[in-house]
C-alpha cells in the first residue's frame, strides 16, 4: 500500500518537471550509478576544455633540472623523464582520449547504423553481401583488426581515429540491422513507400528516429571501448605520438623503465584512463537499462 | 545435424578467403617494404639493384595476382612459406611461440571462469543489495582497468615488496612447471580479471532470469534444499550464455594479447604480430591473420555445437 502511493507521487512529481533538467534528475534518482559516471563525464569535459586554464604547467615544457621528481606543492603528480609536469599532461591527456573517443564511436556508430538500416531496408542480395562483408570483419579480435588498419594508414591521431572506427562499424551494423529488420514492415514504413518517397527519405526520415535506442546504446559502449582501444594503441607506441599528452603514450617506455624510481609516472595516467572508462561504462549500462526494456533483468 | 556440422566447415573457407584477400591487400597497399626496412636498419647506402634483386628473391616484383595466387597455393598444400625477415618457416616462427600463447589464453579463462560464476551467482542471489552493487563495481572496474596498466602495477608491486620480478624467459610447462607458472600466473591474472568481467554479469542476469522460472518454484515447493535448487536446477540451466561468452573471450585471448604480451615482455602471438606489421614481413602477417582469424571462427563453431549438445531444444538447420 505505501508502495503504491509513492509510485503515484512520483508520477505526478515526473509528470510535473519536463524538460531536459526534469529527464536527468530522474535519471539521477533511479540510477545513482549511471549518474555517477555522468558526473565524473562531466568533470572530464570541463578539465579538457578548460586545460589552458587550469593547468598549473605547460604539458609540453620538459625543465631537465626537475626530471623524475615526486609528488610535492609545485607538482602534485610529480614529473616525468623529461621533467613535464605530469598533472599537466594528464588534465591535457583528457583532450585526446575524449577527442578520439567521441569522433571515433560516433562515426562507428553512426556508419554502422546507416550500413544496417540499408541492408535492412533493402534485403535481399543486399542485405547477404553486406552481412558477409560485416561478418568478414567480424572475424579478427578488436585491436588486431585496428592494427592492420594502423599498418596501413601510419601513426598519428587522425589515423588512430580511423583504426578505432573501422572495427566497431560492424558491431554496430549488426545490432542496427536486427533491430531494423521488423521495422521493415511496419505499417508507417509501407505507407511511406506507397507514398512514393525516395528510398534514402525512408531510411533516414522514417526508419532512422526507430533505431535511436540501439543506436545510442552501442554509441556510448563503444566510448569507453575506443578510449581504452586509444590508450592501447598508444601504449604500444602506434597510436598518438609524442609529444602529444596521451594516457596511454604516457605509460609507455619511461613510465616502465623507471616504475621503481617514480611509480607516480605509471600510476595516475592509469586511474585517468581506468576511471574515464569506469565512467563511460557506467553510464552507458544505465542508459542501455533506461533505453531497452526488454534488456532489463527485473 | 551431421550435415549442418559439414555446411558451417565449408562456409568457413569463403569467409578465409577472404580474410586473405583483406589482408593481402591491405598489407600491400601500407607504405614501405620488408626489403626496404632492412637496409633502413642497417644504415648503409644500398643500390636501387640490390634493393630490386632482394625483391626478386623474395617474389615481390612479380604481379599482385601471382603472389597472391602463389600463397594460396601453398597453403592449399599446407606450405605456409617462410618469413620475409628472418627466413625461416613461418609455421617455426609461430609454433614456438603458440605454445605460449595458448597457455596464457587458457590461464586466463581459467581466472575468469573461477571469479565470475561464483560471483556472478552471488550478486544474483543479492539482487539489488550491497553485496551485487559491490560485484558490480568490481566486475565494471575490472573492464575499465587497461590490463597492460594491471600489468605495471604488478610487476611494480612485485618489485617494491619483494624486490622480485617475475622471470623473463620462458619456460616450457613441460621442462620446468614451476618456474612456467611463476612466470604465467601474474599476467594471466591480470588478463583474467578483466575477461570476468563480462562474464560475471552475464551469469548476474542468466541466473537472475532462471530463479523466476516456474520449475524452480517448483523444486522450492516441493521442499528440496536450497542449496540443490540453486546448484540442480538454477546454476545448471543459467550456464548457457555464459558458456557462449567464456567461448568467445578465448577465442579473443589466443590472438588479442597484443598488450599485455607487450608489458610482461612475453614472446607471444601478439607480440610477433605487432613486430612482423613493423618489418613489414608480408608472409608472417598474413599466415597470423589467417590463424587468428580462423581460431576465432572455429571457437565460435564449437561454442555453437556445444550449446546444442547442452541444451536439446536448440536444434540447428
Amino acid at each position: 500500500m505505501a508502495k503504491e502511493i509513492t509510485l503515484i507521487t512520483e508520477n505526478f512529481l515526473v509528470s510535473h518537471m519536463r524538460g531536459w533538467l526534469g529527464v536527468s534528475l530522474r535519471f539521477a534518482r533511479e540510477r545513482p550509478l549511471g549518474a555517477a559516471g555522468a558526473v565524473i563525464i562531466l568533470v572530464m569535459i570541463a578539465a579538457a576544455l578548460l586545460a589552458d586554464v587550469i593547468t598549473p604547467h605547460d604539458p609540453l615544457e620538459t625543465d631537465y633540472a626537475a626530471m623524475l621528481q615526486g609528488p610535492s606543492s609545485g607538482h602534485w603528480f610529480g614529473t616525468d623523464s623529461f621533467g613535464r609536469d605530469v598533472l599537466s599532461r594528464i588534465i591535457y591527456g583528457s583532450r585526446t582520449a575524449l577527442w578520439v573517443g567521441f569522433s571515433s564511436s560516433l562515426l562507428g556508430a553512426t556508419v554502422g547504423a546507416v550500413i544496417g538500416l540499408v541492408s535492412a531496408y533493402f534485403g535481399g542480395r543486399t542485405d547477404l553481401i553486406v552481412q558477409r562483408f560485416m561478418d568478414l570483419l567480424l572475424s579478427f579480435p578488436l585491436i588486431v583488426l585496428a592494427l592492420v588498419v594502423v599498418a596501413v594508414l601510419g601513426i598519428g591521431t587522425s589515423n588512430v581515429i580511423l583504426a578505432i572506427t573501422i572495427p566497431m562499424i560492424p558491431r554496430c551494423a549488426l545490432v542496427v540491422r536486427s533491430s531494423a529488420l521488423s521495422l521493415r514492415q511496419a505499417p508507417f514504413v509501407d505507407a511511406a513507400r506507397a507514398l512514393g518517397f525516395s528510398h534514402r527519405r525512408i531510411i533516414f526520415r522514417h526508419m532512422l528516429p526507430n533505431v535511436m535506442a540501439p543506436y545510442l546504446i552501442m554509441l556510448t559502449a563503444f566510448l569507453g571501448q575506443a578510449i581504452l582501444l586509444e590508450a592501447s594503441l598508444s601504449f604500444l607506441g602506434l597510436g598518438v605520438t609524442e609529444p602529444t599528452a596521451a594516457w596511454g603514450l604516457m605509460l609507455r617506455g619511461a613510465a616502465v623503465e623507471f616504475a621503481e624510481r617514480a611509480p607516480w609516472m605509471a600510476i595516475f595516467p592509469g586511474i585517468a584512463i581506468s576511471l574515464s572508462v569506469f565512467a563511460f561504462n557506467l553510464l552507458g549500462d544505465s542508459l542501455r537499462d533506461a533505453l531497452d526494456p526488454k534488456l532489463r533483468v527485473s | 545435424m551431421r550435415q549442418y556440422i559439414l555446411k558451417r566447415l565449408l562456409l568457413m573457407i569463403p569467409t578465409l578467403l577472404g580474410v586473405a584477400v583483406l589482408v593481402f591487400v591491405a598489407l600491400r597497399v601500407a607504405p614501405g617494404d620488408v626489403v626496404e626496412l632492412k637496409y633502413a636498419g642497417t644504415g648503409t647506402y644500398a643500390p636501387k639493384e640490390a634493393l630490386d634483386r632482394e625483391r626478386a628473391q623474395l617474389g615481390l616484383d612479380k604481379p599482385l595476382w601471382h603472389q597472391f595466387i602463389s600463397w594460396m597455393w601453398g597453403i592449399v598444400r599446407f606450405d605456409f612459406g617462410t618469413s620475409m625477415w628472418t627466413g625461416r618457416p613461418v609455421v617455426h616462427e609461430i609454433a614456438i611461440r603458440l605454445e605460449l600463447s595458448l597457455q596464457l589464453a587458457l590461464m586466463a579463462t581459467i581466472v575468469a571462469i573461477l571469479l565470475s560464476i561464483p560471483l556472478g551467482t552471488l550478486a544474483a542471489l543479492k539482487q539489488d543489495t550491497w553485496v551485487d552493487y559491490s560485484v558490480r563495481v568490481f566486475s565494471i572496474a575490472g573492464l575499465a582497468m587497461p590490463s597492460f596498466w594491471l600489468g605495471i602495477l604488478i610487476i611494480l608491486g612485485f618489485l617494491i615488496i619483494f624486490q622480485w620480478l617475475p622471470p623473463l624467459t620462458f619456460t616450457s610447462f613441460w621442462v620446468d612447471p614451476k618456474a612456467n607458472l611463476a612466470q604465467l600466473t601474474w599476467p594471466a591474472l591480470a588478463v583474467g580479471y578483466r575477461y570476468s568481467a563480462v562474464a560475471t554479469r552475464m551469469t548476474r542476469s542468466a541466473v537472475l532470469e532462471v530463479l523466476r522460472e516456474d520449475y524452480i518454484r517448483t523444486a522450492r515447493a516441493k521442499g528440496l534444499w536450497e542449496k540443490v535448487v540453486l546448484v540442480r536446477h538454477a546454476l545448471k540451466n543459467a550456464m548457457l550464455p555464459v558458456i557462449t561468452v567464456i567461448g568467445l573471450e578465448f577465442a579473443f585471448l589466443v590472438g588479442g594479447l597484443v598488450v599485455t604480451e607487450q608489458v610482461f615482455n612475453l614472446n607471444g602471438i601478439g607480440k610477433l604480430f605487432v613486430e612482423s606489421i613493423a618489418q613489414r614481413d608480408y608472409i608472417m602477417v598474413q599466415t597470423l591473420v589467417l590463424l587468428i582469424s580462423f581460431v576465432f571462427i572455429f571457437v565460435n563453431f564449437t561454442v555453437d555445437l556445444f550449446n546444442a549438445w547442452l541444451d536439446p531444444r536448440i536444434r540447428y538447420q
